[in-house]
């Protein structure tokens, strides 16, 4: 018999931290399968984000760095000045990409580092307890919009794909989802891609993976996935929004 | 033939393998309890299995092998 | 022989960076350094080294730490306003045990302040740059040779020491021009770096750079070796100069460009039949209490100026620890105080000449 399916070996042998059934653990094996099978492990530098996945940098076998909140796109922008024949991609929350490292992510994907930003968006601050984050939807209900979020006193959601799709310096943005095989499936072809085009020089790339928080939304792990794709994928829509790197493989 | 391994003591029983599988084999343990508490998954009929390896792509913590 | 050129010091500061092999400079204009980065922005192109004007000062010390990670010589330069912008990033790669350079030409303060010079940022730069217990080095030059000296005595120690270190400067010494020599260094004398982050190439275990320790036992015991790495420090690394202390009634203290003011006070009160003396700590971090000690023994007081309301002198005060009177003059606001004002009050502590 042949192996179908087995843990990658660009994870390490830490039991993730990460809750039961947070998709977490499912966009950290899609980005483990990308460095393994592109080999490039050897040569990749990760930056780790604050947030549930702070400790990332015990998951992956990789050379990483823990960056302040925020700012994983100016340290990897600093690693990959210094070292331009590495692979450097950073892992990012919402809070952590698109509320308060909004500045190093819009300058580093206008800037075209040629670097891989993986960006998982679930809608909320999961590791201080289920905050509203900056792409929370209107009227969802967080720790801190209890009355559900109202536009008029908290403001609208952040679509990040769409924002620096009109950035000339981004290569390649796509959003996917993990709340299904065939989407994550998807998902894992668009973060090897944006892992290959980091190779093939062609600029910036970023995945952004419409991701659970089971615990802070207050469901079942299958039913925030359920939630995920009947009120997140309308507002997020899936697809390719910047992709500049002429499909070379 | 196909073989699902699932590590009993990594899975946390979040039940989202439970949920894909085409052939509806995993299910959650409810008479073992793991080192953690959780009831882990289990196939309980390891004939059925087609090795799709949904449930293993699924899975968030590597807990589940697939061979075919 | 090197040659003598004359030169800016905020261009002498950059010049001396690149010769001790920074070859990675992340800023953000503001007055008055602008010229760092603008010089930067010149040279690092041609020797094929990296100027990268950040979108703040927050992302430029960000950036320095992932270079630094990497292991390479690296500078980030700003002013007052922007050094407290860094204080996160800072805490970061003191936390980290990360060597980089980071240069702060000092400006009225506080707040947006002005843009004339200042000496208000000592208390930050030696207890408060950053969140946490840990130290920098920080230097304090007086000329425009002494800049180009101790950026490259930071970039030696802070490798050696793996910590951060500061060049406290001051709008005056910035913007000022004097002849200055470039020491040539030989190509490879920078320091092996095995923990840092250059991708492990399948042949070492992963490194990782990190700041975080969750496990408050293990936190503390990381805290504990940096602590125990900084008494090291403390014994070997003070620097000062001693100006006609032997003998010296009135020992004035002063750093950096108040201290060439301070200077001509003490040689006109010396004229004057006045004992005055200087101590001119050079590093302020690790402060050099020893000096102060020294004196306190023979000295009859102590009288620290500095171009703020008073911070330099609190250090003053615990290295003399009681044995004698410390007294305080300064002038802030970016205003400099003229050797006339200095010897004035000279004069009043010492009751006019003798």
């Amino acid at each position: 018999m042949a192996v179908v399916f087995e843990k990658p070996k660009t994870l390490t042998d830490a039991t993730l931290h990460y809750c039961p059934g947070c998709t977490h653990g499912i966009i950290h094996t899609l980005v483990a399968q990308a460095i393994e099978e592109l080999g490039i492990e050897g040569k990749t530098v990760g930056v780790a984000p604050v947030g549930c996945a702070v400790m990332a940098y015990n998951y992956f076998t990789c050379d990483m760095v823990e960056a302040p909140h925020g700012r994983a796109p100016a340290v990897a922008t600093g690693l990959k000045r210094a070292l331009p024949d590495n692979i450097i991609f950073t892992y990012q929350g919402d809070g952590d990409l698109a509320a308060i490292g909004t500045a190093e992510t819009v300058h580093s994907a206008t800037r075209g580092e040629n670097i891989t930003v993986i960006f998982v968006n679930n809608a909320i601050y999961g590791m201080t307890g289920g905050q509203m984050a900056p792409t929370s939807l209107p009227g969802q209900v967080t720790q801190t919009t209890p009355y559900g979020r109202d536009t008029s006193v908290a403001g609208y959601p952040v679509r990040v794909c769409e924002m620096l799709s009109t950035l000339d310096g981004v290569a390649y943005a796509e959003r996917v989802s993990v709340d299904s095989v065939p989407n994550i499936r998807k998902a894992r072809a668009a973060i090897k891609k944006a892992f290959q085009n980091q190779i093939n020089k062609k600029g910036f790339s970023i995945v952004e993976v419409l991701s659970s928080c089971p615990t802070n939304w207050g469901l079942t792990p299958a039913e925030a996935l359920d939630w995920l794709r009947d009120n997140m994928i309308p507002y997020y829509p899936l697809g390719v929004y910047k992709d500049t790197t002429g499909g070379e493989k | 033939m196909a073989k699902v391994t699932i590590s009993e003591n990594i899975c946390k029983g979040c039940g989202l393998c439970t949920t894909v599988c085409p052939k509806k084999i995993v299910v959650l343990a409810h008479d073992i309890l793991n080192a953690k508490g959780y009831h882990p998954a289990k196939v309980f009929d390891m004939s059925l299995c087609i090795g799709c390896a949904m449930c293993a792509t699924m899975c968030p913590d590597c807990a589940i092998k697939v061979e075919r | 022989m090197a040659e003598r050129v004359l030169m800016k010091g905020n261009e002498a500061l950059a010049e001396a960076a690149i010769k001790s092999g920074c070859r990675h400079f992340f800023g953000y204009p503001i007055t008055p350094q602008t010229e760092v980065a603008a010089y930067m922005a010149k040279r690092m192109p041609k020797i094929g080294g990296t100027y990268l004007q950040a979108e703040s000062e927050v992302a430029a010390i960000n950036m320095v730490l992932g270079a630094a990670s990497a292991g390479v010589r690296v500078m980030t330069s700003s002013s007052s306003p922007g050094i407290s912008l860094k204080t996160e990033g800072i805490s970061y790669i003191a936390g980290s045990d990360l060597p980089c350079l980071i240069i702060n030409v000092q400006r009225g303060g506080p707040g947006l302040g002005g843009i004339q010079p200042s000496q208000a940022d000592y208390w930050q730069a030696t207890r408060a740059t950053g969140h946490g217990d840990f130290h920098i080095l920080v230097f304090a030059p007086a000329t425009i040779q002494e800049m180009v000296d101790l950026v490259y005595t930071a970039y030696d120690k802070a490798d050696e020491y793996r910590m951060p270190a500061m060049i406290l400067a001051d709008g005056m010494l910035g913007q000022m021009m004097e002849p200055v020599e470039f020491p040539e260094k030989e190509a490879n004398h920078q320091i092996e770096k095995p923990w840092a982050t250059t991708g492990h190439q399948n042949k070492r275990p992963h490194n990782i750079v990190n700041s975080l320790y969750l496990d408050p036992n293990e936190l503390e015991q990381k805290v504990v070796e940096r602590f125990k790495r900084y008494e090291i420090i403390k014994e070997k690394e003070p620097m000062a100069e001693e100006y006609l202390v032997d003998d010296a009634d009135i020992v004035l203290v002063s750093f950096g460009a108040t201290a060439r003011i301070v200077k001509s006070a003490v040689n006109s009160a010396r004229s004057m039949g006045i004992k005055a003396g200087m101590i001119r700590p050079i590093t302020l971090w690790p402060f050099p209490e020893k000096v102060m000690q020294k004196v306190a023994k023979t000295a009859s007081c102590f009288l620290s100026v500095e171009m703020s309301m008073g911070q330099m002198v609190d250090d003053v005060r615990l290295a003399v620890n009681g044995e004698k009177p410390v007294y305080f003059f300064g002038r802030t606001g970016g205003i400099i105080p003229s050797p006339a004002e200095v010897l004035g009050e000279i004069q009043r502590i010492m009751g006019g000449a003798k």
